[in-house]
């Protein structure tokens, strides 16, 4: 009995020390081969990414995904999505569980730097505001001293908002959450007086409050909060997929190119419309991707401006104004490196 | 004169003799220690392949790795802290606020769930029929609810008492709203120390006469009335203490002052909530470990009992429990046990106890996943083996010793 047991421990262990694991190599390769990205999301923000009824995602952090599997597989809806709350979100990455984070993940320096990751971009400029109650009759952040907030935890906000009250000598009582929607739950029950996080997400969980007319947001915006998609370090043909998939978006947009025009533009566009989409050069070739791999992603998802407006601008119940977001020689700071 | 022989020497002595039989393989004794060594050494092995290819791994990634992170500063609040804490501190402060965390709800939870395990052990065998059924309700209903479920639970109620500002409230004294628990803080002032004093010496004259009332019983078979002298020693004489030196106390009671109640002492709803969670589901599981003891205690000896006039409550706390103990203990340790590891759920509602406080925010800051989880799983196998000692030590008192 002894005997059998020891025997089949160390057969328990060989298979252990056989199966070698490998993240490392080429994420590129292996998306192909799966015929679906893997793709790490929130676990629902509204505007970012959200399930709706029939289980289909949608929102600017999704149209990230979907464009990578348009650019690379030729199909937008080759999307695995993964919905990871914000203390999950580097680990799933890491260990290779995902191949892209796109889930409104704010672009620091630790996080580049220690985490064996890369950010590809920014999709998204905000900044950390509040949230409070109307009722308690502040109109200022400068107001909150001795308040309790509701964070999510391992947020950048969590760090942001200490310094902000250290700076105001102010005091206030963390009381942190793992998922947005306990979050919003906290400071509906009146757990805490103020809710803080990005601006776009205070939109976003306003929304969703049984009153959204009982909450208001502060003007204060406390810290920069670039927002953009995640891919692990060390991966550089992926790496520049996905980042020149989120170029390829805003560079859309700057040259007029949009889902309803792109097969006219491809056609008899200028000549750097034509490279964008593929008719002319050989910018596809060059990512490994096939030469229509940036017309796929403006027909299937649209340039930046169709998704913006589609899930935060206009044409959303959020209605945020593009503001920082608009393009470089219109007001805003978007701005895309030569498609050349 | 017989020689001394240890059961392994008459073992190997009366084999029948073969060829071979006296090979040092064939002694189960070096057979076994040579399986041992060689699983040791697997072992060892083992750990260390895992431990250097994650390292490699790690450093292929680009992951920094090592414990200096632990003295740089943190830059985030924790609600709840037993020490002074800013937001300023190092990650080994984040450590140890985490751990002290874990270690106030587990105590808490320990206690309770002990009391409302016995009472409701007890209550099983109780003749009133309401009694009983409360008790088979109680274990049935909380020990078949996941754990996780009733923390929610207990918290939703918590989220559905008033603001601040209309705080449920006992006097002006005691205040119950959705953000905690609010009561006066005795505060001691000169003189106060004699009151101290008078307490310790109430609690070790308690002790004293206790033995020598035993020792009293067991020389006169007298019995003195122990309940009600030390329920008077303990009151009365810091009581003394307190109208000799002049009510050296004042409270300090919680008011509304801006957002929140200043003064006094706070206890925050996550605490609560996973307090009274984890202590009324282990208690259901503890009843039923105090029902199964005290089944396990013969018949006969109740019989016994009665047979010498022994009052019902005497019978039950002077027979049947202590001898009961010997099933109880084990079952109480793994219980502790498992109360520890599921304080782990607080994640669920954001107490900031270890599991959620460092390998989750800390965690998520510094992306260390590895020397993070590394200490976190260190510190519960640390507290567990510390209730293991303690309790083992206790079932070695109550086991039935042969005479």
């Amino acid at each position: 009995m002894k005997i059998k047991n020891i025997a089949m421990t160390l057969a328990a262990a060989g298979l252990v020390f056989s199966a070698q694991a490998s993240i490392a190599g080429s994420t590129l390769d292996s998306v192909k081969k799966k015929g679906v990205v893997s793709c790490g999301v929130s676990t629902g923000l509204a505007g970012f990414s959200q399930k709706d009824e029939k289980g289909q995602w949608s929102g600017l952090d999704v149209d990230v995904c979907r464009s990578v599997a348009a650019a690379v597989l030729g199909d937008a809806s080759k999307v695995q999505y993964k919905p990871l709350t914000a203390k999950e979100r580097f680990t799933a990455l890491q260990s290779g569980e995902i191949d892209i984070l796109s889930r409104n993940t704010t672009w620091t320096h630790t996080r580049d730097t220690s985490l064996g990751l890369n950010f590809a971009g920014v999709i998204y400029y905000d900044g950390a505001g509040f949230m409070v109650n109307k009722k308690l009759g502040v109109s200022s952040a400068t107001e909150l001293n001795g308040a309790n907030a509701c964070i999510q935890a391992g947020t950048s906000t969590e760090l942001a908002i200490s310094d902000y009250f250290r700076e105001n000598k102010m005091e206030y009582k963390a009381v942190t959450f793992d998922t947005s929607d306990q979050t919003r739950a906290g400071f509906e029950s009146g757990r805490c007086d103020f809710l803080v996080s990005d601006q776009s997400q205070l939109y976003a969980l306003r929304i969703g409050l049984k009153n959204p007319a009982g909450a208001i947001v502060l003007p204060e915006v406390i810290s920069k909060e670039p927002l953009g998609p995640v891919v692990r370090q060390n991966d550089d043909e992926w790496f520049n997929v996905v980042k020149w998939v989120v170029n390829a978006s805003i560079e859309g947009e700057y040259q007029g190119v949009t889902s309803a025009n792109a097969a006219e533009m491809k056609a008899k566009g200028n000549p750097g419309q034509k490279r964008l989409l593929g008719s002319e050069g050989d910018l596809g070739e060059k990512l490994g991707l096939p030469a229509d791999w940036a017309y796929q992603v403006i027909t299937q998802v649209g340039n930046y401006a169709e998704s913006f407006e589609r899930n935060v601008g206009q044409g959303s119940p959020l209605k945020i104004a593009r503001g920082l977001n608009a393009q470089w020689n219109k007001g805003g700071i978007l701005y895309s490196p030569a498609m050349r | 004169m017989f020689s001394k022989k240890t059961a392994e020497q008459i073992k190997f002595e009366t084999r029948p003799n073969r060829v071979g039989a006296k090979a040092f393989y064939n002694n189960p004794k070096y057979r076994g220690w040579i399986y041992q060594s060689v699983l040791f050494v697997f072992l060892i092995g083992f750990f260390y392949s895992i431990v250097s290819n994650t390292l490699d791994n790690m450093s292929a990634q680009g992951i920094k790795s090592g414990f200096s992170f632990l003295n740089t500063s943190a830059g985030f609040d924790v609600l709840m802290s037993l020490i002074p804490f800013d937001t300023t501190d190092s990650y080994l402060q984040i450590f140890i606020i985490g751990i002290l965390n874990t270690i106030l709800v587990s105590v808490i939870g320990i206690i309770f769930s002990t009391i409302l395990g016995f009472i409701f052990g007890i209550a099983y065998f109780s003749r009133n029929w309401l009694i009983n059924k409360i008790a088979v309700i109680y274990v049935e209903i909380f020990r078949n609810i996941p754990v996780i479920l009733q923390v929610i639970f207990w918290y939703t109620v918590f989220n559905a008492l008033p603001i601040a500002r209309e705080s449920l409230n006992l006097g002006d004294a005691v205040f119950l709203n959705v953000t905690g628990l609010y009561f006066p803080k005795l505060v001691g002032e000169s003189g106060s120390g004699v009151v101290y004093g008078a307490i310790v010496v109430a609690i070790l004259a308690i002790f004293a006469i206790k033995r020598w009332a035993k020792k009293r019983q067991e020389l006169t078979g007298e019995q003195f009335p122990i309940l009600w002298t030390s329920l008077g020693i303990f009151f009365g004489l810091p009581l003394l203490a307190l109208l000799i030196t002049g009510l050296p106390f004042h409270l300090d009671y919680p008011a509304l002052k801006g957002f929140n109640f200043k003064g006094g002492i706070s206890v925050i709803p996550e605490l609560i909530s996973l307090a009274i969670a984890l202590s009324v589901y282990t208690g259901a599981f503890i009843a039923e470990a105090v029902r199964a003891g005290i089944q396990s205690v013969p018949q006969g000896q109740t019989e016994a009992a009665r047979s010498i006039g022994l009052k019902e409550s005497k019978i039950m706390s002077l027979i049947i429990v202590p001898q009961s103990m010997r099933v109880i203990t084990p079952m109480l340790n793994s219980e502790y046990q498992s109360l520890v590891k599921n304080t782990t759920i607080a994640t669920a509602i954001g107490y900031p106890e270890l599991f959620t406080v460092f390998a989750g925010s800390a965690l998520n800051q510094v992306g260390q996943a590895v020397e993070i989880m590394f200490m976190t799983l260190a510190i519960y196998f640390v507290i567990n083996m510390v209730i293991s000692l303690v309790m083992n030590h206790f079932n070695k008192r109550t086991e039935l010793s042969a005479r």
